[in-house]
């Protein structure tokens, strides 16, 4: 006997370069019914709806390397002073996210994960949270690529549109919002990120600890903020909370945040 | 000889409830502490005739410059004098007026505990306990090799003094996160969680590598800690940005104190006998429905986990 867990499986295009590109875009969504039995043959407790994003495979390179590349932020590294310092930068991104991005390439190279999209590796290797070898950087890769993309210079200020009706909507106003958001990252203990997700039609506010992101948890990230001591040690030492009011009046970049928003309607409502 | 690595284990939610001190189960440490064998590493103060909870932030027994360059002021300064100070502070205020304010701050990592599903103090006071554990734990002019007994547990239990360290430091450097890694003696227990071996001998007395989440340290599984080294960010991204191994290395060949690890490992081989000569009536649980509670949890304490 049997149990079939039934995957949805979108395809959304990608640019066609060679670097992962973790924006939601828009795409004709064709939608392939996958059934998936579990290896032992067991029904798992209950059904879970997992989104595959599977990418154009690389156009140029025929070579069959791992080729995740460790993309700048959208910006200079100094323009997010003075509420995010350039040295924070350098080390946050030029250390930190380069250290995940090649510990990844050396972890995933000559086994089955090489070559594969990170969203796929994040998928397999999160295994249910019993966690295997790749998931931590593979993880961290996209987390900080997100982070940067969810911060602009002259960031900060209240959403607006349709992003902001649905954060009255969800939290019964944006500043119930702030405060929910503000408190998911300041008692996220230890190393971790506070996000704020879609899924079945909702925003959520979401905390993780360490590598974990709610990709594996069944929604989509919309807005990140890096909890990790490395994130804000340079700037705020140990204070959090002035750095999680800094990163929402100053630098959020709602515009990415109302994209994302966009492209998660749009890629769950052509499930439905 | 074992390295374990542990994450947060989340049992079965216990209510907030009255918590009966007899049915934390078999730790025996919290049984010891009653019987007024407190190890009190912090001590409290009452000032101006206000109770107040009162753990102290104790300095480290070493000026705030003395292990420079390996460990910077600076770093001091952060480290002991904002992150160590803040757990103190936090913890006074989350305890004052309940019954773990009346308690030695060992006593309350342990209740706080609650098997893996902590309750709001936790945090606050297994990272003061741990901090203070950490300054003692290094010294100027530290590193080198260990001698005498501890030596030669060491090579008992590890093969070499080199194994133990590569052992030591790969158990650092892989702990993902925020955390610790520890060494500890562990006596009569079995290598799952708090079992309890009926019948000890001399090998289940040995000395263990264990890397912790967060504020987790081995007290909690009765273990007697004999090092640790802090391996949250904060304790070495002024001096070594992400260079974590490069810390360890530091730590392990010019902080750490060995004379303070031996006197902790004989204390806990001492600690370890006596238990053996009380022999088993500790064991048997009193029937915990005659019990009347001793401690309970004020359900209104503020959660509050700022770091």
């Amino acid at each position: 006997m049997y149990c079939k867990k039934i995957m949805i499986v979108q395809t959304i295009r990608r640019t066609a370069t060679c670097t992962t590109q973790l924006n939601y875009q828009k795409a004709e969504p064709s939608i392939k019914l996958k059934t998936h039995t579990d290896s032992t043959g067991v029904c798992s407790p209950h059904l879970s709806l997992q989104l595959e994003l599977q990418s154009q495979s690389m156009a140029a390179s025929t070579a069959v390397t791992a080729n995740y590349v460790l993309k700048p932020p959208p910006y200079a590294l100094d323009a997010l002073e003075p509420h995010m310092s350039k040295q924070t930068l350098e080390f946050h991104w030029g250390k930190h996210h380069r250290a995940y991005v090649d510990n990844l390439k050396k972890q995933v190279l000559g086994t089955e994960l090489e070559g594969k999209p990170l969203d796929h590796i994040i998928n397999k290797t999160y295994n249910n949270g019993d966690l295997l070898p790749a998931f931590n950087n593979a993880a961290q890769a996209w987390n900080h690529e997100f982070f940067w993309e969810s911060m602009k210079p002259n960031g900060g200020g209240k959403p607006s549109g349709e992003l902001l009706a649905l954060l009255e909507r969800d939290f019964t106003s944006y500043e119930k919002f702030y405060e929910e958001f503000n408190a998911a990252a300041a008692t996220q203990f230890g190393a971790g990120w506070a996000w704020l997700a879609y899924a079945n039609d909702k925003l959520k506010v979401v905390k993780t600890p360490n590598a974990v992101n709610p990709l594996v948890l069944g929604s989509f990230p919309l807005l990140t903020i890096d909890v990790w001591e490395h994130a804000y040690y340079l700037d705020f030492q140990n204070r959090r909370p002035d750095y999680i009011k800094t990163f929402m009046n100053n630098l959020v970049s709602w515009e990415a945040v109302s994209a994302r928003l966009e492209a998660a309607k749009t890629a769950s409502s052509s499930s439905a | 000889m074992m390295t374990v690595a542990v994450t947060a284990i989340s049992s079965s939610s216990l209510s907030y409830s009255p918590l009966l001190l007899h049915s934390q189960g078999p730790n025996r440490r919290l049984l010891q502490c009653e019987r007024n064998e407190k190890r009190r590493l912090a001590t409290k103060v009452a000032g101006s005739g206000v109770i107040t909870a009162g753990f102290e932030l104790k300095p480290p027994p070493y000026p705030l410059d003395a292990l420079e360059p390996h460990m910077s002021r600076e770093t001091l300064d952060y480290h002991w004098g904002k992150h160590h100070r803040t757990y103190v502070e936090n913890l006074n205020k989350q305890i004052v007026g309940t019954d773990l304010d009346t308690l030695s701050l060992e006593e309350v990592v342990l209740l706080s505990y609650n098997r893996g599903n902590m309750l709001p103090a936790f945090n606050n006071a297994a990272q003061a306990w741990n901090h203070e554990f950490f300054w003692e734990s290094i010294q100027p002019g530290g590193g080198g090799k260990p001698t005498g007994e501890l030596l030669r547990l060491i090579e008992r239990d590890f093969g070499s003094f080199e194994e133990f360290l590569e052992r030591f430091k790969s158990a650092a450097a892989s702990n993902f996160g925020s955390g610790w890694t520890w060494l500890a003696y562990k006596a009569n227990r079995l290598e799952v969680a708090n079992a309890v071996n009926p019948l000890p001998t001399e090998e289940d007395k040995k000395l263990v590598i264990v890397k912790t989440p967060n504020a987790v340290n081995p007290l909690v599984w009765d273990y007697s800690p004999l090092l640790t080294i802090d391996t949250w960010e904060h304790a070495y991204y002024l001096d070594f940005e992400n260079r974590r191994a490069e810390y360890i290395n530091t730590f392990m060949e010019k902080l750490v104190s060995w004379e303070t690890v031996n006197t902790r490992l004989e204390a806990a081989m001492v600690r370890a006998t006596q238990r053996e000569q009380e022999g088993t009536d500790t064991e048997e649980e009193a029937n915990p429905d005659d019990e009347e509670p001793e401690v309970y949890l004020d359900s209104d304490i503020d959660v509050s986990e700022v770091d």
